[in-house]
């Protein structure tokens, strides 16, 4: 349908003030809300997120396209009786125990939400068991552990070992992240997977989405 | 504010030249081209004919620098404009004339061909921040008599860009001037619109060939712009201080504004050079040395001074092969030459003394150009005051991606380079294949050129073209060109 395509294309052009007149004319027209929602809004972030992988947009271009996303959901939300807005899953985020850095980990949460994930960020300085007592309340699939100095890289380890202790391993996949860690250090402390920027780690969640 | 580079007062400028004038009104200048000192003679030079020497006069020099223009235009093959070689507009070259191209594939040096030569010049129409072509090296598979000619005739049939060449002999200059007029139609047309730069050398110290007097001469005379290439040669052919060598500099480069002026009041004229200081270590002329940077700068402040435009070889490097030495040298050459606002910076793609080009290298060099703009672009005010309402934005948003100022500003603020720079992480550099420099240089140079559309010269201009340079090589006893890529 022409009006959902271009609907789909004012999301890719980040233009929310489009995207919002055309959900009201798409609603107006008595469009099915899951219709507008998957042919029109995530259509075009189908495109935004191909276009970001391969290097042809950038950064900017994806939030003001997940902005856009969040205008036209906003009015299609209420119409959506019984049924929640489709998500691709749930991740829980965090800096951990005694690491106060949060801006990667920031940029990986603003990512995974216009790539339409669900984000819980705990914040920085997250305890251990915090990360997996939230991840099983809210049914979060990822755990996403972000560190920026060595010294805090080891807490990674001990929300691993929680995980595995309670026998959540094939339930919830931890992803790892931040300057000093690498895929090695990864494999070393059996993360299940690690992100070498923000829009690698949104590749590898919906990757361990996939899986689990 | 534009960021501005300065090595001289204007006392010192005034001292220099004051006593380069000295020197060519007592000394005098050594011209091997009798018709161009009957022309100073007739203008009031004193001439030595047995040693071919003209001692010009005071009037004489401020006759010339009066009727010297503050500037000129350049335009390409279709007739735009590309070039306005004032004030101090940057535009930059590839290193003209190597004898050498550094092939990728084997990292080592050979002799250029005419297959080479295409690669090059539908190279350089791609390259957004080199805004001329040079012809930058000599193919070896056409006779040296037809060498010069040849690569002009490649030049302007592969790229749409504008040309710094030059002239090896005189009778070259008849048909190199002729496939200029093949592209512009009538000499009047190319005389509105110049095509090219002409490099005209003197030979240090304070001397003029038979040739490059002549080629000089020709050029005024039809309106051709020529650039003064003087290289004296600091310790060695000119004084070991930077200052002596300025003064012989601006002595060998006045002698061919005088002889340019006296050609044709008006002519257009880069003031430029290629001065080095002299290693006696290895006994070679390194442009990547500081020193040669300094007065490279420095006689551009003497020549705008003067009331000229300016031209200099800087941004190259002597280094061997595409390495941190090439990078280093061409990086701090480039930036001073832009931060001086010398008008035409030749340079790029140049290794190994002014002897070797490189593609590779060619593509990197652009993005030091590139870098050298946003540069001398300078800090400018944004909106950034009053400046509460942007952090009170940033603090309740947390971040400003895709704030309002960001998205007006960013592409004006931030200079994002090519891939050849690597900017990525080390797990997304090594994730996509760990290129090094060289490799990213090589698969760049690919892309562009698979990316290359022919110019867009009228398919009779291209024939005219053909046709002029067969003639051309009939008579130097070639009877076909070297095969080439239509």
């Amino acid at each position: 349908m022409e009006l959902l395509k271009d609907l789909a294309l004012a999301l890719e052009r980040g233009d929310d003030e489009r995207v919002a007149d055309l959900t009201r004319a798409a609603i107006d027209m008595a469009i099915s809300p899951h219709t507008i929602v998957n042919d029109g809004l995530v259509a075009g972030m189908n495109v935004v997120g191909e276009q970001f992988r391969i290097h042809e947009i950038f950064l900017p271009d994806v939030l003001l396209a997940a902005r856009a996303m969040n205008a036209g959901l906003d009015l299609v939300k209420p119409l959506l009786v019984g049924d929640a807005v489709p998500s691709l899953g749930t991740v829980v985020l965090g800096s951990v125990k005694g690491d106060m850095h949060d801006i990667g980990k920031n940029l990986v949460g603003i990512m995974l939400k216009g790539a339409g994930f669900d984000v819980v960020d705990l914040g920085n300085d997250v305890d251990p068991i915090a990360f997996v007592d939230v991840a099983v309340a809210k049914g979060a699939r990822v755990i996403g552990l972000s560190a920026l100095i060595t010294t805090t890289m080891p807490v990674m380890k001990e929300v691993i070992d929680i995980v595995a202790e309670r026998g959540l391993k094939d339930a919830i996949r931890v992803i790892v992240g931040g300057a000093p860690v690498s895929r090695a250090f990864a494999e070393q402390i059996g993360a299940d997977d690690y992100g070498y920027d923000a829009a690698n780690a949104v590749e590898r969640v919906r990757a361990l989405m996939a899986s689990s | 504010m534009r960021p501005k580079l300065r090595f001289l007062d204007d006392d010192l400028i005034e001292a220099i030249v004051a006593e380069a004038r000295q020197v060519l009104c007592e000394l005098g200048v050594e011209i091997h081209n009798h018709s161009v000192l009957d022309l100073l003679g007739d203008l009031g030079a004193d001439i030595d004919r047995v040693h071919r020497r003209a001692r010009f006069t005071q009037g004489l020099i401020d006759k010339a620098l009066e009727t010297a223009p503050r500037g000129f235009k350049l335009y390409d093959v279709l007739g735009n404009e590309t070039h306005d070689f004032s004030g101090d507009h940057v535009y930059f070259t590839p290193g003209s004339a190597a004898i050498n191209i550094l092939d990728n594939e084997t990292g080592l040096i050979r002799k250029p061909t005419t297959a080479d030569y295409v690669r090059y010049a539908r190279l350089a129409g791609s390259l957004e921040n080199i805004a001329s072509q040079s012809t930058a090296f000599i193919p070896a598979d056409v006779p040296e008599t037809i060498s010069d000619s040849y690569r002009l005739f490649l030049s302007l049939l592969y790229c749409e860009k504008p040309v710094v060449t030059g002239a090896f002999t005189i009778e070259a200059f008849a048909v190199m001037r002729d496939l200029q007029l093949a592209v512009r139609g009538s000499p009047g047309a190319l005389e509105a619109r110049p095509l090219t730069v002409f490099s005209c050398c003197p030979t240090s110290p304070i001397k003029w060939s038979d040739v490059t007097s002549q080629n000089l001469v020709d050029c005024a005379r039809h309106g051709i712009p020529v650039e003064f290439i003087s290289m004296p040669l600091s310790g060695f052919m000119a004084p070991v201080s930077l200052v002596g060598t300025l003064i012989q500099h601006t002595a060998e480069t006045l002698s061919g504004v005088v002889i340019c002026q006296a050609a044709r009041p008006g002519a257009p004229m880069l003031y430029g050079g290629s001065p080095a200081v002299f290693d006696v270590r290895y006994e070679t002329t390194p442009m990547g040395a500081v020193e040669t940077m300094m007065v490279d700068c420095a006689y551009s402040e003497i020549g705008k001074h003067l009331g000229m435009p300016t031209q200099a070889y800087i941004s190259l490097s002597d280094a061997k092969q595409l390495d941190a030495q090439a990078g280093l040298e061409s990086s701090m050459g480039a930036t001073l030459a832009a931060l001086s606002g010398i008008n035409n910076v030749s340079g790029p793609g140049m290794l190994d003394f002014e002897s070797c080009q490189s593609l590779e290298k060619l593509v990197v060099d652009n993005e030091i150009c590139g870098m050298t703009y946003r540069l001398i672009g300078g800090i400018e005010p944004r909106e950034d005051f009053p400046a509460i309402p942007l952090f009170q934005e940033l603090l309740r948003d947390k971040h400003l991606l895709i704030a309002k100022h960001t998205r007006k500003y960013w592409k004006k603020e931030i200079r994002y380079p090519g891939p050849v720079i690597d900017r990525a992480n080390r797990a997304r550099w090594q994730e996509e294949g760990g290129l090094s420099l060289r490799e990213r240089a090589a698969g760049a140079v690919k892309r562009r050129l698979e990316a290359w559309t022919p110019s867009r010269l009228p398919e009779e201009t291209k024939r005219e073209l053909v046709r002029l340079i067969s003639r051309e090589a009939a008579r130097h006893g070639m009877d076909r060109l070297p095969e080439r890529e239509v």
